[in-house]
């Protein structure tokens, strides 16, 4: 294949223009701590009751359809649930904890994460952090690849399996739609006990960290939510420790936009260095295979140069043999003649 | 319409007609065969398989649930698969970049297999995800480029095309077309270059990946390197992956094969074994690094530890202690072995990532294990590969040279 080198060094300016092409991935350098004056939740485990009111509040205002069992049966609680696309937040009954008199109850539900892994993780941007705080999610452009389930480090997001056409994602909204009306998310709302609070994120935080100079002996000095995987809207307050309420404390700070950033950060310097690189590893390929061509020419025309000056100097040689011993023969037959010569004439003469 | 024009337009559908009657031909002759009755009996199954999923919805047909997001059409159709179609992108960076003419024989197959391969990832994914046709909508109507899952669908995608346009001359040369073939040749080399550099991104991005899930994924097999294992590994099951399919082609159409392919076999056996011998060899020890990086040595005393040895000492260390011995000793029987041990290793590992070692934190009631007709409808895409491969094989020219084309390239 004949390739001259202005063609070749043009396709690989195609190539990696075409490669490039796209928005470029920002990697913040500082802190990212939430909107400024956005949401948050908070909620107080040594306040609920366990009444199950929230999930009743959260299954209206979503239109979500009736549960099987009704939400003032409290047998519910005896095993462990999660969300799914009925149900936007569950409460779980934790029994038997040592230090506490009493069952411990937790929520389950979206914490609306300051920089989530969901958006982050989202091929098509179907989930937006919006300026309430609320992470919404947007099913009209979805493809249901559902990456976004496996980045959520929370085991939030639901995916309606059953459905054909249209499965969709399903999760908290921070009821979003109620929010932007000025309302109170449909949980909140419900709770009796006030174990939920709504407010700014900021306002919360000093008051969760109010209730725990309050009252050492009943919390632990933890809200959960301040800065987990970078903060999330939603702060948690308990008196066990939270792995007792089966909440991961292991999850660290670092939002997840920042795990993949430096995997995302190579793609421009492949890009740009392979072609550079390959151009380069097929140049020398190329000019080692011409250098031995050469080589390999040269040698032959050496080697037969050479046979041709041994050919010629041996028939020289053999020539001048030849002449010489042609000379010798005809100086012998000269001599000969010479010699009979002589003695014919001695012959005569006698 | 000129005469030139009328007669030039004749012969394209004269060609076209008679790839058409040879294909039909062909096709009637596979599915009579004995391995075209089993392969039919799969491909029926598949197909009512096929229609349930797209009736009943995902919950039909897998055992896929909200903790578990993806089985094994991630784990195995879209991870193995990409990267046991490497063959293409290494074959053809060996031949064309690197200049190592004599394994040229091994090009056709190996894009061949590479092109199969990325087409039944793209197949399987239109089972795997919800609304299959909004599959362009990244491309088309928001750009998530923050998702490393954007960076692999694009590059799928792209390198999908040029593996499509490497396999054109083998399919213009049967259907008679020079012109376009000729065209078509004359982009090997970008093209080349063009999809080492996707496969070096989307190889490396299928295990960035797992990068968001450090909480969910094993910390033996979580590490920030995943993107470079990832990478490493598929040169590793491309090149085991070239060995294993020369393999199997050499026992069923050794008919097809021309003299160079003859000649170049055992070369290519023995050359892509040995390279396959110093890859693994790199691969064990960026994982040991991986491990020290981490000190995570003391995980390996669990049973996730041993695990994690198996796959390590038994698919890593073993397999390029074989193909060195077999390269010594020039054996291409034993390096055949040690292919087929690396591809199974290449298995092994992707699903350890995605399936296995996934969501090892859970209680065993909420972990996932493969729905029987998840498992039926992975094997009829496989088989459908196979089907075309054969084919394929039967029709254009892969195994030998077309007259026409000789010394062409």
């Amino acid at each position: 294949m004949a390739v001259s080198r202005r063609k070749f060094l043009g396709w690989m300016g195609a190539a990696g223009l075409s490669t490039a092409f796209g928005r470029p991935a920002y990697a913040a350098k500082k802190h990212f701590k939430g909107h400024p004056d956005s949401f948050g939740i908070l909620y107080d485990s040594m306040l609920c009751i366990g009444c199950r009111k929230c999930e009743a509040g959260c299954n209206i205002v979503n239109d979500l359809p009736v549960p099987d069992r009704p939400f003032d049966d409290l047998s519910v609680l005896d095993s462990k649930r999660r969300t799914d696309p009925k149900a936007y937040m569950v409460i779980n009954r934790y029994d038997h904890i040592e230090t506490v008199k009493g069952p411990l109850y937790r929520r389950i539900g979206c914490n609306h994460c300051l920089e989530p892994a969901c958006a982050s993780s989202c091929f098509v941007r179907a989930y937006t952090k919006t300026k309430t705080g609320a992470v919404t999610y947007d099913a009209s452009v979805c493809v249901g690849c559902r990456y976004c389930m496996i980045a959520c480090p929370f085991d939030i997001p639901t995916f309606e399996y059953d459905k054909v056409l249209a499965p969709r994602i399903r999760k908290c909204t921070m009821c979003y739609p109620r929010l932007i009306q000025g309302k109170l998310p449909g949980c909140v709302l419900a709770c009796p006990k006030e174990a939920l609070s709504f407010g700014k994120r900021t306002g919360l935080i000093k008051i969760a960290r109010e209730r725990i100079r309050k009252y050492p002996d009943r919390y632990v000095d933890h809200v959960y939510g301040e800065h987990e995987m970078g903060g999330t809207s939603w702060l948690y307050l308990s008196g066990v420790p939270f792995k007792e309420l089966g909440m991961r404390e292991d999850l660290g700070i670092t939002p997840a936009p920042e795990l993949t950033k430096g995997a995302l950060g190579a793609v421009p310097l492949v890009v740009g260095l392979w072609p550079v690189l390959l151009t380069g590893i097929y140049a020398m390929s190329k000019r080692k295979e011409r250098i031995a061509r050469e080589e390999r020419e040269k040698a032959v025309a050496t080697a037969l140069d050479q046979a041709k000056a041994g050919a010629e100097s041996r028939l020289s040689e053999a020539l001048a043999r030849a002449e010489k011993d042609k000379q010798a023969a005809i100086e012998k037959e000269v001599k000969k003649a010479l010699e009979k010569a002589a003695e014919t004439q001695t012959e005569e003469g006698a | 319409m000129s005469e030139e024009a009328t007669t030039a337009s004749k012969s394209f559908f004269a060609a076209f007609g008679h790839a058409a009657e040879e294909l039909v031909k062909t096709l009637v002759k596979t599915f009579l065969s004995p391995f075209g009755i089993v392969a039919g009996i799969i491909v029926i199954l598949g197909l009512i398989l096929t229609v349930l999923r797209f009736t009943g919805g995902l919950a039909a047909v897998t055992n896929l649930s909200d903790y578990n997001a993806w089985g094994i059409w991630i784990g195995f159709d879209l991870l193995t698969g990409v990267a046991l179609a490497a063959g293409g992108f290494v074959t053809s960076a060996a031949v064309y970049i690197f200049g190592m003419k004599k394994y040229h024989s091994a090009i056709r197959p190996a894009v061949l297999t590479g092109f199969l391969g990325y087409a039944l990832v793209v197949a399987a994914l239109h089972y795997d995800v919800g609304r299959p046709w909004r599959l362009p909508y990244p491309f088309i109507m928001q750009q998530g480029t923050t998702s490393v899952l954007f960076e692999v669908g694009a590059c799928v995608a792209l390198y999908l095309a040029v593996l499509f346009l490497e396999f054109c001359p083998a399919a213009l040369e049967w259907l008679g077309l020079k012109k376009v073939r000729n065209l078509a040749v004359r982009l090997t080399m970008v093209l080349t270059i063009f999809g080492v550099i996707l496969s070096t991104l989307h190889q490396s991005s299928l295990g960035a990946l797992f990068l968001i899930a450090p909480s969910k994924l094993h910390p033996l097999w979580y590490s920030s390197y995943l993107p470079v294992f990832f990478f490493v590994s598929s040169i590793i099951a491309g090149l085991s992956m070239v060995i294993f399919e020369s393999t199997l082609s050499y026992r069923y159409f050794a008919h097809k094969m021309d003299e160079e392919h003859m000649n170049e076999r055992d070369g290519v056996v023995l050359g892509f074994g040995k390279a396959a011998s110093f890859v693994l060899a790199g691969y064990f020890a960026i994982k040991v690094i991986g491990i020290s990086a981490e000190n995570e040595w003391y995980l390996l005393g669990t049973p996730y530890g041993i695990w994690f040895l198996v796959e390590l000492l038994g698919f890593v260390a073993l397999p390029c202690f074989l193909y060195a011995v077999g390269v010594r000793d020039r054996s291409p029987k034993l390096i055949k072995w040690a292919a087929a041990w690396s591809v199974l290793g290449v298995v092994i590992n992707r699903l350890n990532v995605s399936v296995i070692a996934f969501n090892w934190h859970l209680p065993s009631a909420d972990r996932y294990f493969p729905h029987w007709m998840e498992i039926a409808i992975s094997i009829f895409l496989v088989t459908a590969g196979i089907i075309a491969f054969r084919v394929i094989v039967t029709m254009m020219p892969i195994f030998y040279e077309h007259p026409d084309y000789k010394d062409a390239h």
